[in-house]
């Protein structure tokens, strides 16, 4: 690490967000209740419901905290990544982790100050008497309470600006990560390593110019939502080409099914079934009809959502023996893949068909003409229950987790021979002289390079 | 590898066991080199000056990056805002934005504030002069804080008088009608925009203060360069902004 402290305060600093954030469900009205998009001028003006007083005050001094600490650890990680490589350590020789880590940090570093520009105006215009989002003429309760030509649409703008990259950032770092394991596991090197980590940063860059796709409904010019439509539908050409790399290491590969590769495989998965509905959202045609449906939840709860968590679980289960010295039960990991991969799917699968049905998020209960809906009664109680054991398959994680830190088995040497420099015995290594993934299978038995190891490699 | 004299090929065949690494100097200004970037070339495991310097300038310039888009966003919205509007019941489009005539006072700051972006740089450049360093670094005196100190000390007084004079400017609006606490936009964005550089550049002046503290109580000549060269950098910056942001609020209302 570069900056060790500024790492550290980051973490602090996030701590005190969340605290200041959960804070807002213990005080008088209780927490903000416009949603993590927190559109104005609903999220602006305290009379437009409980909790959008001090609750929401609440929400965007957090969000202001965690801009900060996310701010100062995109910092660190990109003079980290930049400065403090080891001798011989060449772009072409970074494991596919530290590219994730890398287009994670370079967006987190241009969007959450953005994010933290918008809060700030926010909160002017909820205390100082500023209009930067209030229309005029605005009504609550028959009361009329805007003063200024405020737009609301702007916020649309500066928001997503932040909130789409803001979700690759959750799954950008589980790609790299993906990359790595699936390469370990299938003892494979991996195909196109450059094309690989280029996917990546373009997803990144393409990320930063694809927002509005968000509002095609929200009456913004649709010749801008073409355009926003097309840069959409060009993501779709960096993801297959990772979607492509990965099925071409497994394909074939001599898979070795523990614990951290089945999450990798997961991760696969879900990032398949959730990202293949991509491109239908970001044709403004179709979104019009599917905007603010289930279809839109089951797309990001898959594709960003779970494969993300997914990555973060196949993160703990490889990198658990390093912090710990002590393996994870096999057994019980394997059993929480099981349930959950299931119970991720019957979550979030059916809530395509409830999407195509026309049925609409952000509601706790549907009246009137929407009571057209008893037909999706059995699949919203699957839904649920499947959710239920979704959760309750993550109490087998934490105890294992807690468990295996005390009872597991002894982690041998680098237990999953991998490559990569984290697994080095620090007093050993010197210069890097070959890339992350030298692992070759043969017929007799298998063979890897690690990188710390300097030894004259057999032509 | 240009720009210093640790970092040649000699050097690294000659494996400096990481003791007494020299500070960092360049007979050009900068002090730094560009070739950070030939990691084929670069030794085991030894962090010198010269490493230690660009961690800091790399962890700046990140940050800074990060502030740039702030300021984007905050002017991006300056734009948007000033051409929302409504329909009134004749189907006009009324438009509430009130130009403000930006108080002339700015002018004279905006040129304090590049002057004191020069004795800045005259201030950094002191600390990578090479002979100087070569004396400091021996522990023969201390002639390059003698030479920088004088310069920071100016920059912190035209940072204090940039301060003052935007305040000025600001009690100027306030007896002019735009106050803050208004339904102007245009003022909305004045005082966010001065108020938000403003703090940006108070944190300047507790930088300066401290690197001028550091001059004389950092022990090593390589953290009395980082302390000024990062403050310089980040004087800089702001200095940058503030011509963009004043351009923005003198011409664009």
């Amino acid at each position: 690490m570069a900056f060790p402290r500024i790492n550290a305060a980051s973490f602090w600093v996030s701590v005190v967000a969340f605290l200041v954030l959960i804070s807002g469900a213990h005080i008088k009205g209780g927490s903000a209740i416009s949603g993590w998009a927190s559109y104005p001028p609903l999220s602006a003006l305290p009379a437009a419901g409980p909790g959008q007083g001090l609750g929401m005050d609440l929400w965007l001094i957090s969000i202001g905290f965690f801009c900060i600490a996310s701010w100062l650890s995109a910092v660190n990680m990109l003079a980290t990544i930049l400065g403090e490589r080891r001798a011989g350590m060449t772009w072409s020789r970074m494991p596919m982790t530290v590219w994730g880590w890398l287009v994670t940090s370079i967006l987190s570093l241009l969007i959450f100050a953005v994010l933290l520009a918008t809060a700030i105006l926010l909160f002017s215009d909820r205390h100082f008497g500023s209009s930067f989002f209030i229309p005029m003429g605005d009504m609550i309760d028959g009361r009329i309470v805007g003063h200024g030509d405020g737009s609301p649409l702007l916020w649309l703008h500066l928001f997503w600006f932040f909130g789409h990259p803001g979700t690759y950032l959750a799954v950008l770092p589980g790609m790299g990560l993906a990359t790595s394991l699936f390469a370990n596991f299938t003892r494979r090197r991996v195909p196109g390593y450059r094309v690989m980590a280029g996917g990546m940063v373009a997803i990144g860059g393409l990320g930063l110019v694809v927002w509005g796709h968000h509002m095609f409904v929200s009456g913004m010019n649709p010749w801008a939502g073409t355009a926003f439509a097309l840069t959409t539908m060009a993501i779709a050409v960096p993801s297959t080409i990772e979607v492509i790399g990965w099925l071409a290491m497994l394909w074939g590969g001599g898979l070795r099914l523990k614990t951290p590769m089945l999450f990798a495989l997961g991760f696969l998965s879900f990032f398949i079934v959730g990202g293949l509905t991509g491109p239908i959202l970001a044709q403004p045609a179709l979104d019009s009809y599917l905007h603010n449906t289930f279809f839109v939840v089951a797309h990001f709860h898959l594709v960003m959502g779970m494969a993300g968590v997914f990555a973060v679980f196949a993160g703990v289960y490889y990198w658990y023996p390093l912090m710990t010295g002590r393996m994870m039960s096999e057994t019980l990991g394997k059993l929480h893949f099981w349930i959950s991969v299931v119970g991720v799917y019957g979550t979030f699968l059916p809530m395509y068909f409830a999407g195509l049905a026309g049925e609409p998020r952000h509601y706790d209960r549907l009246a009137g003409p929407a009571t057209s809906f008893p037909t999706l009664i059995p699949l919203e109680r699957g839904i649920t229950y499947s959710g239920i054991v979704l959760a309750a398959a993550q109490l087998i994680f934490i105890w294992n987790v807690f468990a295996s830190a005390r009872r597991g088995r002894v982690a041998e040497e680098n237990p999953w021979q991998a490559s990569t420099l984290e697994w080095a015995n620090v007093a050993e290594y010197g210069r890097i002289e070959n890339g992350p993934y030298e692992y070759e299978l043969q017929s007799g038995g298998e063979r890897f390079h690690p990188q710390w190891e300097t030894a004259a490699k057999e032509e | 590898m240009p720009a210093t004299f640790t970092r040649n090929p000699a050097e690294i065949e000659r494996k400096d066991p990481g003791t007494g690494g020299k500070p960092p100097l360049d007979r050009r200004p900068t002090g730094g080199g560009g070739d950070g970037e030939n990691w084929g070339d670069h030794s085991d495991g030894h962090h010198g000056p010269r490493e230690l310097l660009i961690r800091y300038r790399l962890g700046v310039i990140f940050a800074l990056a990060g502030d740039l888009m702030f300021f984007v966003a905050l002017v991006s919205a300056f734009f948007v805002r000033q051409s929302t509007g409504h329909f009134d019941v004749h189907d006009n489009y009324i438009n509430d934005w009130r130009p403000l005539a930006v108080p002339t006072i700015l002018w004279l700051n905006t040129a304090v504030l590049i002057l004191s972006g020069v004795t800045m740089e005259m201030a950094r450049r002191q600390l990578f002069r090479e002979i100087d360093v070569m004396e400091e670094w021996l522990g023969m005196g201390r002639p390059a804080v003698k030479r920088a100190a004088p310069w920071l000390g100016a920059t912190l007084a035209l940072g204090l008088m940039f301060l003052d004079g935007q305040w000025i400017a600001w009690v100027q609006l306030t007896h002019e009608g735009f106050r803050f606490m208004s339904t102007d936009p245009s003022s909305h964005f004045f005082y966010l925009i001065t108020g938000i550089h403003g703090l940006h550049l108070v944190f300047g002046i507790f930088a300066l203060a401290g690197a001028l503290i550091g001059l004389f109580t950092l022990k090593k000549i390589e953290y009395r360069q980082v302390a000024v060269d990062c403050t310089a950098w980040y004087w800089h910056t702001m200095g940058l902004f503030w011509v963009f942001l004043f351009v923005l609020l003198e011409f664009f209302q």
